[in-house]
């Protein structure tokens, strides 16, 4: 095994994924000869040619029309779009075609193998444009599946699922981890289950539940409550839609206790749906309110960003009512 | 035309028109060095008006050196510079009339300066502190100030273009006689916004001036891979605009071709479209490095048509500059500019209160509630969140 960072384990993926699978096209804004802004489709170019890996014009609404495009027609497309910010001029291509393709033709065209990945979430000084979490504009499209990796591992196994997969994918990829998140990844071809969430640490008292950047959080949190006697069993969700329920529920089950993390606003944010049907799940063996610690019902700000924050502190900080309720 | 237009020519052969077929000439009033072309025809400018354009040159080209070197030693932490991109900005702007609306796309702070805008509001927004009047929620060289028409920039490329288009049409429509200007790069004009507020602004009749710096880059991507056709002027004539194309780095021909265009806008009700050809002669941002995707032999090729120094040529020759004040007025913003710092970055950030302030009109309970449980958590933790707990 090698040491990656998580741009390094994506690169990696989708040089596999090309090369296996000569249909694979990479592209988007900046990502051909640069590499993309952030260096993740570097050297894909002078591997695979111009016809393979190039950049597009300015337009994630074009971008994605023509992903949708290519995709219907038996190409595979891995389009980019330069942040999860500037995923909304392609809102529409998204949520009504590749969403909706297999659905209202009866299966006689579907746009399988293509998936948008897209650098979201803050922690970077980016204020408003440069920070968001829109994960669950899409979680409420039936037709995506919603993918979200916690480090460089899980970046290269989830990514060459998702290409694989029969489904559009819409890959959100936590930037602030892209270069700080360091660890073992295969050389060789592996994926990783979509629609399942791996019990990242078994505990006995609380389960904690987060995704992708939220991830190094709640861990941080859970060490705190040990050092105060909490064990906390952490779950990392990994694929948002379809969510893998029956481990959540399984884990909420033997804890009594669940808190969900996420850096979306509270309000209509997935840590809702993910409460609601767990306490229909799980309603007899609930000791207190599921929590949810999340951003704030405001656009992300820049100079209160560490405020904004559902940080770890506030995690802790919940982690100590639910067990006290 | 209608497309029932009987005057239309007609062939009997297929023949198709092509990108050349346009014939779209760009507009030069000055030479390199500084005398103007011999058939030229000069706009309206006096002494007065050159030496404010020039002196926001002056300023502008200070202020993107000082802060490069600030974001540099960290001081803050994004900047942009419209360095090689002055005269597109300032000659445009300076044809419009001070009520005329701006909405800018991110590198046109020369002409918020040319309004006005002060050293110490430059720096109260990139320092996000108190007193930035976007109460330091954006990054850095998001500026934005209602008193001086100048819409608050946000990021999302192209948004201001059909909004600009907006703009106008409630001028025309209260019967204000002023127009919108709209500034995007050649890149952003290939967003779905771009042709859906063109198309609008000439079938409405908004009176807009659309400004398109086309300055080769957008971030990586070089023209040729942003665009086909004949630049972006050949769109406007295709959406049925008034069309001109004109040597971004010379003053006089932006400035030329703003006045009428405006006049233009006016009197007609009806968008002008211009396309300065210039040329990033910086990084993309300070998050981007130039030489992955251009040759340094080419950046030095258009250093050449510095549109400054060829502005300043041309007021040494009218006899309205004198080297040795020049230098002294580069000097003088320095001071300037680095006296603003200082004082700027000492000043503390909003108050945690206006974290939920102007997401409507009046925070709703819910974010009152999100609020309060916040200052309670900082409280409780306060050297965790050293820029607000000092001052709850
Ligand atoms: C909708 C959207 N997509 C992507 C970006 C990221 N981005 C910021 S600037 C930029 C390039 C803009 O180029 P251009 O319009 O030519 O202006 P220039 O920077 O050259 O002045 C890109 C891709 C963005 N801000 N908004």
């Amino acid at each position: 095994m090698a040491e990656m960072n998580m741009l390094q384990a994506i690169n990696s993926a989708l040089r596999i994924a090309m090369e296996k699978d000569p249909t694979m096209l990479v592209f988007g804004e900046d990502v051909g000869h640069f590499g993309g802004v952030f260096r993740a489709t570097s050297g894909l170019q002078d591997t695979f040619g111009r016809g393979r890996c190039f950049n597009t014009p300015l337009t994630e609404q074009g971008i994605a029309g023509f992903a949708n495009g290519l995709a219907s027609n038996g190409t595979t497309a891995v389009a980019e779009i330069q942040f999860a910010d500037y995923i909304f001029p392609a809102f529409d291509q998204i949520v009504n075609e590749s969403a909706k393709f297999r659905y209202r033709s009866g299966n006689e065209f579907n746009v399988g193998g293509l998936v948008y990945r897209t650098p979201y979430g803050g922690g970077i000084a980016g204020g408003h444009y440069h920070s968001q979490s829109p994960e669950a504009y899409f979680t409420q499209t039936p037709g995506l599946k919603v993918v979200v990796p916690r480090n460089a591992h899980q970046a290269k196994g989830l990514l060459l699922a998702s290409i694989r997969d029969k489904n559009p994918v819409v890959f959100f990829e936590p930037k602030r981890l892209y270069r700080a998140s360091v660890g073992e990844v295969p050389e060789g071809d592996y994926e990783l289950p979509l629609g399942k969430a791996e019990v990242v640490k078994e505990g006995k008292d609380i389960t904690l539940l987060a995704w992708g950047a939220q991830m190094e959080i709640v861990e941080k949190a859970a060490e705190m409550a040990e050092k105060e006697g909490i064990s906390c069993e952490i779950i990392d969700l990994r694929t948002l839609s379809p969510w893998d329920v029956d481990t959540v529920a399984e884990s909420v089950k033997k804890t009594g206790r669940l808190l969900i993390n996420h850096e979306a606003p509270l309000t209509g944010g997935f840590a809702g749906e993910i409460a609601a049907t767990i306490q229909e799940e799980c309603f007899l063996y609930l000791e207190s309110p599921i929590a949810r610690v999340c951003g704030l019902d405001t656009p992300y700000p820049l100079i209160h960003e560490k405020e904004y924050m559902p940080d770890a502190l506030k995690t802790f900080e919940a982690i100590k009512a639910s067990v006290n309720f | 035309m209608s497309n029932a237009s009987t005057n239309q020519e007609t062939v009997h052969k297929v023949s198709f028109l092509d990108r050349e077929s346009l014939h779209i000439p760009i507009l030069k009033i000055l030479q390199a060095d500084g005398t103007p072309y011999e058939q030229a025809v000069l706009p309206q400018i006096d002494e007065a008006l050159a030496q404010r354009i020039y002196d926001a040159c002056v300023f502008t080209r200070v202020l993107d050196e000082r802060m490069l070197g600030a974001q540099r030693q960290g001081r803050i932490s994004f900047y942009m510079t419209c360095t090689g991109e002055e005269a597109a900005i300032l000659g445009s702007v300076a044809a419009l009339d001070e009520k005329d609306v701006i909405l800018a796309q991110y590198r046109e702070h020369a002409a918020l300066r040319y309004r006005g805008f002060t050293t110490e509001q430059f720096m109260n927004q990139m320092f996000s502190n108190e007193k930035d009047l976007g109460k330091g929620r954006q990054m850095p060289i998001h500026y934005g100030t209602a008193a001086l028409h100048y819409q608050t920039i946000s990021s999302p490329l192209g948004t201001q273009i059909p909004q600009a288009t907006g703009v106008g049409y409630s001028l025309k429509m209260k019967g204000e006689r002023n127009v919108a200007i709209c500034y995007f790069g050649e890149g952003a004009a290939s967003e779905g916004d771009f042709h859906a507020g063109m198309n609008m602004a000439a079938v409405l009749k908004s009176p807009v001036i659309f400004f398109c710096r086309n300055n080769g880059y957008a971030i990586s991507t070089p023209t040729e891979e942003q665009f086909a056709g004949n630049g972006i002027a050949s769109r406007g004539v295709g959406y049925g605009m008034h069309t001109i194309r004109v040597d971004g780095n010379d003053m006089l021909a932006v400035l030329a071709a703003t006045q009428q265009a405006r006049a233009y806008a006016l009197e007609h009700n009806a968008p002008v479209l211009i396309e300065a050809m210039t040329y990033r002669l910086g990084a993309h941002s300070t998050s981007d490095d130039p030489s992955g995707y251009r040759s340094k032999e080419e950046e030095a090729k258009w250093r050449e048509h510095d549109p400054v120094k060829r502005f300043k040529l041309w007021m040494i020759n009218k006899g309205w500059l004198a080297e040795a004040n020049d230098e002294a007025l580069y000097e003088r913003y320095r001071e300037e500019v680095l006296a603003a710092v200082k004082v700027a970055e000492k000043i503390p950030a909003p108050r945690i209160d206006e974290i939920i302030e102007d997401v409507y009109d009046e925070p709703t309970p819910l974010l009152k509630k999100q609020l309060e449980s916040l200052k309670a958590h900082v409280k409780k933790y306060p050297q965790a969140y050293p820029k607000t707990a000092g001052r709850l």
